[in-house]
């Protein structure tokens, strides 16, 4: 992007900015329709605006020794969350081992603001989210270091929905890219297989495949062979996934011009070759953003996994809300949690608009 | 005499290629590979399958569906009661699905429109709520606003006798929702006359389409066909002389009388799934209009076409070609994100196959209905709106 180029660069017209009575009636009241729809809406606002800033903000408790002084007041009950965050946070994990889960946390979200940073997308980044990701394994568990071995029966909160959206992911990632490949493959049988796979994953909801990992997967193996309820859940999730980054990476490979198919062909590199050095660094160059949006939606996906009752952030809510001393507070709890979702999706939404912003002006030659 | 003597090999030297460099073997030896791979795999997790339950004793087959159910579901479109076999009731949690994802179709591709034409409305203030509401509702969990509107509804919301009363007959409380219903024989002849409508108004469209065709005269169809529309059910009713009477619910004792329920589960997944769901039509709406270059507006209005006209002959015709197929995965998400219903009690084929599933143990025969039958309402949505998407696609002359 930094070429020198022949143009001139562009610069906008310049404009008087305009002063606000001028953007009021450029902006809001330009035809008598617009003015009404203005009017409306400025009325909508005020019915809802006040009465919602009041409720979480103005008649709000937020310290209180219990549910009853909360009931008391008429607004929202942030002394329930101050009094639970913990629980909702970190679920069940030892409590004077949270420290633990916490720095999983921030590892994991280290992990994926370093593949957000477009000078680290090198052949480094594999051995680094190996390394990244066995750290929040070892952190998790313990067992080493003189760390206290805690099973994954205790994990929840936060951690375990990032710890299921990027594991979920991250692993997703090499088996959807071989369905890919085997969808475009020229060989009827490899590409039969890949489609059936697929279409079949994608036609279902992934409730469906939830259940069937928590209920079938004891069934699939040899008798005596248990297997974890968070790797069935997990299982689930990658093998769901895996279709989604299937079809988004056969995008990437169809944008890519039979000329650099050919070109590699003649250059006598093998199949392999030719996928690995030519192929595929182009191809998931261009699917990088839409990768992402498959993370946020698996990321929000993770909240499924309640209905087989693995302690994510949701589930982990709703046990706070089980407490008879504070009884009658979801509003609260809904709002807290949704707003940490929003916070992680957000953001991931906006780097990604950053990024197809950029890399297609990279792309215009 | 030596053979080597002469200036030209009397034959060319036959190219020996090794079998495992012949790219024909090499192919016919990765499918076997793969398919026998596939095979065992699919083998051995079958026949591990087979030992564990005949060690524990579960029946195969689906013979369990012509046993008695046994168990109660909350509401229903067809008559169910707890002695009905498991036939009935699968069939009762797929039509709560159908019901649930046919009329969340409807309802947020209204909404996400109407929000994705706001997103590009020359009104800042409008621009600004309908972006909001985009990126707010697109970054939170489904199933958490799910819980939201379901705890918002039975926890939030008054007991029958103080119920909500927003608009006159209609009631909101945390037994759900009461809403007038139309009741009468003069429903069937409503629906009879609407049918006939729908009839009159295809054959019109296609007759002016023509017409336009030959002659170049525009006939008013849309006009028509809202006129038609609306006298036609109302006239076949008045010439029957049929009754038809508007059922309004009212307080009795403890509870509403008459009216149409929206049971509070319902209620809360339609409104989370229109809701979530809009967001995304939205988008997918916006992103369609903005497709259309500002060429195609200006163009059309230097042959003289009205802004109406503009719209409904150059702008959404091209619109609709970028709008129909990320349209038509978002109509398949909400069907599959209807088995939701599930974390909130809503009676769908997901919740009704967990409950036959407890009881009967037959885990694999129940989720290859729930697969089954997400799996045909998915090809059938698809192959719709292929046929749509293949009429509206560009004729390329």
């Amino acid at each position: 992007m930094s070429k020198p180029t022949l143009l001139s660069p562009t610069r906008a017209p310049t404009t008087a900015t305009p002063t606000p009575l001028v953007w009021i009636r450029t902006q809001l009241f330009s035809t008598p329709g617009n003015a009404l729809l203005t009017i409306l809406s400025v009325w909508l606002l005020i019915m809802a605006v006040p009465a919602l800033l009041d409720w979480a903000f103005l008649q709000a408790k937020y310290s209180a020794q219990s549910g009853q002084e909360c009931r008391e007041v008429e607004g929202a009950c942030w002394a329930f969350i101050a009094e639970k965050h913990r629980l909702i946070l970190f679920g069940t994990y030892p409590y004077e081992q949270q420290w633990r889960p916490l720095v999983s946390v921030f590892l994991l979200v280290a992990l994926v603001l370093m593949s957000a940073w477009r000078r680290l997308w090198t052949i480094w980044l594999f051995p680094i989210w190996i390394g990244g990701l066995t750290a929040v394994a070892l952190l998790m568990w313990g067992g080493v270091f003189g760390l206290t071995f805690v099973e994954n029966t205790l994990w929840g909160g936060l951690p375990l929905t990032l710890i299921l959206a990027t594991f979920g992911v991250a692993l997703a990632f090499p088996l959807g890219v071989v369905l890919a490949l085997g969808r475009r493959s020229e060989l009827p049988a490899i590409k039969t297989i890949c489609v059936v796979y697929i279409e079949l994953i994608r036609g279902v909801p992934l409730i469906s495949l939830l259940f069937m990992s928590s209920v079938m997967l004891p069934l699939f193996l040899p008798e005596g062979v248990t297997i974890d309820k968070l790797l069935r859940a997990l299982i689930a999730i990658v093998l769901f996934a895996a279709a989604y980054v299937a079809e988004t990476v056969r995008g990437g490979l169809q944008a890519i011009s039979k000329g650099q198919y050919e070109g590699a062909d003649s250059l006598g590199l093998s199949y392999w070759q030719k996928t690995r050095l030519i192929i595929l660094p182009q191809a998931l160059k261009i699917v990088i953003a839409p990768l992402v949006g498959i993370f946020i939606s698996m990321f929000k996906d993770t909240s499924l996994v309640v209905i087989i009752g693995i302690f994510d952030l949701t589930l982990a809510a709703k046990a706070a809300l089980t407490d008879p001393a504070w009884q009658g507070f979801s509003m609260e709890v809904y709002i807290f949690i949704a707003a940490i979702y929003f916070i992680f999706c957000y953001s991931m939404s906006k780097y990604s608009q950053a990024l197809e912003k950029r890399l297609a002006v990279g792309q215009q030659h | 005499m030596r053979l080597s003597e002469s200036p030209l090999p009397s034959r060319p030297i036959p190219v020996v290629i090794k079998i495992w460099n012949d790219p024909k073997f090499r192919a016919v030896f990765y499918q076997v590979l793969a398919v026998s791979l596939v095979g065992v795999g699919l083998w051995y997790l079958i026949s591990n399958t087979l030992h564990n339950l005949s060690v524990r004793n579960i029946a195969t087959g689906f013979d369990f569906l012509g046993r008695e159910a046994g168990f109660a579901i909350g509401e229903s479109t067809i008559a169910y009661s707890p002695t009905d076999t498991y036939r009935r009731a699968l069939s009762v949690g797929l039509l709560n699905t159908l019901r649930v994802a046919v009329i969340g179709i409807v309802l947020a591709t209204l909404l996400g429109t109407l929000i994705g034409i706001a997103r590009l409305s020359s009104n800042w203030l409008v621009a600004k709520i309908a972006s909001i509401y985009v990126e707010v509702m697109r970054n939170i969990p489904l199933l958490l606003q799910l819980f939201f509107w379901y705890a918002l509804i039975s926890e939030a919301l008054p007991g029958p006798r103080q119920a909500f009363n927003p608009i006159a007959g209609v009631f909101l409380s945390n037994r759900g929702f009461k809403i007038p219903s139309i009741q009468g024989d003069g429903l069937t002849w409503l629906a009879a006359g609407f049918f006939f409508a729908v009839v009159v108004v295809l054959v019109l469209a296609n007759w002016s389409k023509r017409r336009q065709a030959q002659t170049g005269q525009i006939f008013p169809v849309l006009k028509s066909a809202v006129l038609l529309l609306i006298t036609c059910p109302l006239a076949a009713w008045w010439l029957s002389g049929s009754a038809l009477t508007l059922d309004v619910p009212v307080l009795k004792g403890f509870n509403f009388q008459g009216g149409l329920t929206l049971s509070p589960e319902f209620a809360a997944l339609l409104i989370g799934l229109v809701i979530y769901t809009a967001a995304f039509v939205a988008e997918v709406v916006r992103s369609g209009i903005e497709s259309v270059g500002k060429g195609q507006w200006e163009a059309a209005g230097a042959i003289g076409l009205r802004r109406g006209l503009i719209l409904r002959f150059i702008v959404l015709p091209q619109a609709l070609r970028v709008i129909i197929p990320p349209m038509t995965s978002q109509y398949l998400n909400i069907t599959k994100n209807s088995s939701l219903a599930v974390a909130i009690g809503y009676p769908d084929i997901v919740s009704v196959v967990n409950t036959t599933l407890n009881q009967t143990g037959q885990a694999i025969e129940g989720i290859m209905i729930i697969m089954g039958a997400y799996l045909t309402v998915s090809l059938t949505i698809s192959v719709i709106m292929n046929w749509y998407n293949a009429r509206m696609a560009l004729v390329e002359r």
